[in-house]
């Protein structure tokens, strides 16, 4: 087939079908594959929580936001409220952020209800490969069963009690940072989530729930 | 039909597009920190590589030559973003490692290279061949260099570890890693061929 001379309407019809057929193409693609994809980021969700959260039993998962002013701005986490099958608040899971050296950071970070990190999982991040990206390994381990109130976010280097990873300060900082974030988040939205169980059971968590903001006694509590 | 042979190996060795022609060197920079990563950039891009020559080829009668390089970008990036979508949906594991050098495809001229120089003037089934072999020889550079520098940068190959992690060369799986040893793998291959004359 001979080639189509480059007058202005040949050109025009040209640019103008394959513009529309492509449009149309990816617009079905785009039907067909959006449900399984929103699946996908929903089971990804999920497995996030159940990494960070680990529990026993029958729990229920309650989708909440917290708003905190951290360091005088005003942030909101995206969290999900884990209850048992009385209604008590076992604890959230809740998703942070922060700028590491090579862009965000989004992380989700499990804690039970005194407070104590039970898990930490980095969602997203562009950490250079081999150093920052390694904070998903052993790094991110050092978490795991530390209560804030007994375990310093900070590096060592600043004076913390966090292991920075070996030639990525910044990327450490962050992670910490982040952790800290969601943690005092928490701690500051506690005493609402108790009175947040699913509807059916709330009665005797309203009555307990005094007792409970004292952090020693709630402590006790979440690990019978 | 050796003619049509010819089409589909040169892309392998003689025409290699990293490592003889030197296109499409950004993603091969960036993507090749681990074996499984450059090999699953380099399969992606030949699926792309391989659809766009083919419609490039059917579509060349109706292309005037001036606007050839806009419709041919746009075919291009069609197929890009059905392989990001579908990837996205089915292979959410590759495509989370891969991420965000998936659009880049569009951009790699290796695509626009053989769209320009071969599909738009030949006719479909070697048009295909050519992309096959392209896409095939880029991912064997881009599988060879992930291999190099997993080994020497994490001690691994295909996130099989090998090495324990006091010998790892961290230097490898960073940018600049990606250049030395870019510049090695051509220097070889150019040796190799200058003895096989």
């Amino acid at each position: 087939m001979a080639k189509k001379p480059s007058t202005l309407i040949n050109m025009l019809v040209a640019l103008l079908v394959i513009a529309a057929v492509s449009g149309g193409v990816l617009g079905l693609v785009y039907g067909v594959t959006k449900d399984t994809i929103a699946q996908v980021d929903q089971k990804k969700n999920e497995a996030a929580i159940q990494a960070v959260l680990p529990l026993d039993g029958e729990i229920t998962y309650k989708a909440d936001t917290i708003r905190y002013t951290y360091e005088g701005v005003d942030m909101t986490f995206p969290c999900n409220l884990a209850f048992d099958a009385n209604g008590n608040f076992k604890g959230a899971a809740v998703k942070t952020s922060e700028g590491g050296f090579g862009g965000k950071i989004e992380m989700m970070v499990g804690f039970l209800a005194d407070g104590t990190i039970k898990g930490t999982s980095v969602l997203s991040h562009s950490e250079t490969p081999g150093l920052g990206a390694n904070m998903t390994g052993k790094f991110k381990d050092q978490f795991v069963d530390k209560n804030p109130s007994g375990f310093k976010l900070i590096v060592k280097k600043d004076g913390g009690d966090v292991d920075a990873i070996t030639a990525a300060t910044i990327t450490s900082r962050a992670f910490s940072k982040a952790v800290d974030k969601a943690y005092q988040a928490f701690m500051a939205n506690k005493a609402q989530f108790m009175n947040n169980a699913p509807a059916k059971e709330a009665a005797p968590v309203m009555e307990e729930a005094p007792a409970e903001e004292n952090n020693e006694t709630e402590g006790g509590q979440s690990n019978e | 039909m050796s003619n049509n042979l010819q089409t589909f190996t040169k892309g392998l060795i003689k025409e290699n597009p990293i490592l003889v022609l030197l296109l499409g060197c950004c993603p091969t920079l960036a993507t090749t920190t681990s074996a499984i990563n450059g090999m699953s950039m380099g399969l992606a891009t030949t699926f792309v590589l391989v659809l766009s020559n083919i419609f490039i080829s059917l579509l060349k009668g109706f292309i005037p030559d001036k606007v050839r390089i806009p419709c041919f970008i746009v075919v291009i990036a069609s197929f890009v973003t059905v392989v990001q979508l579908v990837m996205q949906a089915y292979v959410p594991d590759i495509y989370e490692t891969l991420g965000l050098f998936i659009p880049l495809i569009v951009v790699n001229c290796i695509v626009l290279g053989r769209a320009e120089a071969f599909a738009s003037k030949n006719p479909v089934w070697p048009s295909l061949l050519d992309g096959l072999g392209m896409g095939l020889g880029f991912t064997l550079a881009l599988t060879l260099l992930g291999c190099i520098r997993e080994f020497l940068g994490s001690g691994s190959i295909f996130g099989l570890t090998i090495l324990p992690e006091t010998a790892n060369i961290l230097v490898f799986i960073l940018p600049p890693g990606a250049f030395i040893c870019l510049g090695f793998v051509i220097a070889i291959v150019n040796k190799l061929k200058k003895e096989s004359h």
